[in-house]
């Protein structure tokens, strides 16, 4: 679906991502992993055609960067680390945004208020659909944006920490629907995350990077190995999880 | 949902409110008239010869100008703040309007005009340097990060207008016995307004009026935030190039008429936002109402507070604006509380 050919990615004379390739298929749920400053959140804005980049970027064949901004939105929802608004919409407002790709000449959308609903009933935004955006928690928040994303029915989504200021039973029940949503074919899922343990456990495949390089790719766990990662964030990360792990021992 | 219930009922209020104000300001003023003699002159009765000149040849061009300036400006103001994501944002934000205003001041210090249209050298000179201000903004704003990005835009809008308000008064020194004329123009007027003014700023209004009527859903992104408008789909530069034309040329058009007229732009959409909320859909259409409500109250507080002297419209807007404002903002963090 995705196609990314030797992506370079300059701000001024720093070059932030260099020569990265990756091909994102059907079915599959890509995890983005590094340290601060790998390039992941760089590769996600090029991606969606915020930052100018050098290298092919396509999405089964037609290339992302010539494509009409309308048509890319109903390819490809993306979700952001941080989402917040200056003005008090109500959580409805904000998830109806997701349809304006699918929108006609004169507004029309037949399957917009159906896929609204059923965007903020996955989430569990229905009680607060009148709330104020203003007055969400941060988890409140989030949930909001994913189910704008989820109501703009992309095939692909981009998810930059998807489950950022979520506590646990939401983070399950967050990665739960994704997992769901990738299950009707034609979709594929990209995420930054930062958790590896969620990168390992929900991830088909992985993408290492460090320092804007890629530094591994392909299945999750032949990506996320302890070499790799130990050069990744120049630790030993294996027995610093499996150290966390052991406190849960009895 | 009140808000969008309360949205039909609110239009209706506010076209009331706007008709009883309209009416209200052309009855009043330094020789007040009847509301009978008012209704006489368009519906057909008894009326004094000098009563009807004055309220067709002086007040209702002026009532016209006015509420027309009003819209215009409430309308950017609202546009501007959706488009910039920042509620302190106004028509002025962009530097424009103090593009226009020294224009408005070269042409009166420098006694240009047209020939055959001796009021129109003001209005087309500030006109031209409304033009000329948004193309070198633009400009500027493209030369240093090559994408238009919204911050760059608002740093050389405000750099702009600090550089034309330094030239506005390097002229002023230079303008010797205009400088009175000058003066009370820089503060806002609408004492002069003709009927062909009043068309000209009609015509505006509809067109780019009509423009930024057009774009509410993308103001509606654009005000959660740009990065969210192009993962939703909207052409982000297209749409942000458009309304920064069309609100310009609106501005443009309203401060060659009026002069500089502060703080309806950006008080009166607040005023229209605690009504109908952030939607630009109900937002758009209420701001008009509101701005057109506010300046016509504005200028007849200029006209009748220290009669026979008139205030210029600027002094009365800043101090009613600010005042407003602080009330809102009060109004907001209060509500705001209440959410939580």
């Amino acid at each position: 679906m995705l196609e990314i050919e030797h992506l370079t990615v300059r701000y001024g004379r720093r070059t932030v991502l260099r020569d990265c390739s990756l091909r994102v298929g059907e079915g599959e749920w890509w995890m983005l992993v590094g340290p601060n400053g790998a390039g992941k959140s760089t590769l996600i804005r090029a991606a969606a055609g915020a930052v100018p980049c050098e290298g092919e970027l396509r999405f089964e064949g037609e290339d992302l960067t010539r494509m009409k901004p309308a048509r890319r939105a109903r390819l490809i929802g993306i979700l952001d680390q941080h989402n917040t608004s200056s003005y008090d919409y109500s959580v409805e407002e904000i998830v109806g945004l997701g349809r304006y790709a699918h929108r006609g000449m004169l507004g029309a959308d037949p399957r917009g208020d159906e896929a609204v609903e059923r965007a903020m009933r996955e989430t569990g935004m229905t009680g607060l659909r009148r709330a104020s955006v203003l007055s969400l928690s941060g988890g409140e928040r989030q949930r909001a944006f994913l189910a704008q994303v989820l109501a703009q029915d992309p095939r692909l989504m981009i998810l930059d920490e998807p489950v950022n200021h979520l506590d646990l039973p939401y983070q399950q029940a967050i990665f739960t629907l994704i997992a769901d949503w990738l299950r009707k074919p034609g979709r594929a899922v990209l995420s930054v995350v930062h958790d590896l343990s969620l990168a390992r456990c929900w991830g088909t495949h992985a993408m290492v990077l460090r320092g804007g390089e890629c530094l591994a790719r392909g299945r999750a766990a032949e990506a996320l190995r302890d070499g790799i990662l130990r050069e990744a964030y120049g630790m030993d990360v294996g027995a610093w999880m499996r150290d966390q792990l052991d406190v849960w021992k009895e | 949902m009140f808000r969008e219930r309360f949205a039909p009922v609110a239009y209706l209020l506010l076209t009331a409110a706007l008709l009883a104000v309209m009416v209200l300001c052309v009855c009043a003023g330094n020789q007040p008239i009847p509301l009978r003699e008012t209704r006489a002159v368009f519906f057909g009765g008894e009326v004094s010869e000098a009563n009807r000149s004055i309220l067709v040849n002086v007040r209702l061009p002026r009532v016209l100008c006015v509420a027309l300036v009003g819209a215009s400006l409430s309308l950017c103001g609202a546009a501007m703040q959706g488009l910039l994501r920042n509620p302190l944002a106004d028509g002025s934000t962009l530097g424009v309007s103090s593009g226009a205003s020294l224009g408005a001041v070269i042409a009166l210090a420098f006694g240009i005009a047209v020939p055959g249209l001796p009021h129109a050298g003001t209005m087309v000179t500030a006109m031209l340097f409304a033009f000329g201000s948004l193309a070198l903004i633009l400009s500027l704003a493209w030369m240093l990060d090559r994408s238009l990005e919204t911050n760059s835009i608002i740093l050389i809008g405000v750099i702009f207008s600090m550089f034309a308000s330094s030239m506005m008064n390097l002229v002023i020194s230079f303008a010797g016995e205009r400088i009175k004329s000058i003066t009370f123009w820089t503060m806002g007027s609408l004492s002069g307004s003709r009927y062909d003014y009043a068309l000209i700023l009609a015509v505006s209004l509809l067109v780019c009026g009509g423009v930024i009527l057009l774009h509410a859903r993308e103001l509606n992104a654009f005000a959660v935030g740009e990065e969210n408008a192009r993962h939703i789909g909207v052409n982000v530069r297209r749409v942000k190039l458009t309304l920064m034309i069309a609100v310009s040329v609106l501005i443009g058009v309203c401060v060659s008429v009026g002069g500089t007229i502060a703080f309806v732009g950006l008080v009166t959409p607040h005023m229209a936002r605690l009504i109908v909320g952030p939607n630009h859909k109900r937002l758009l259409p209420a701001s008009l109402f509101s701005g057109a409500i506010f300046l016509l109250l504005a200028d007849l507080a200029a006209r009748t507070i220290l009669r026979p002297r008139e205030l210029s419209i600027g002094v009365v807007t800043s101090l009613v604006g600010a005042v407003a404002f602080t009330l809102i903002l009060r109004f907001r963090r209060k509500g705001a509380d209440g959410d939580a």
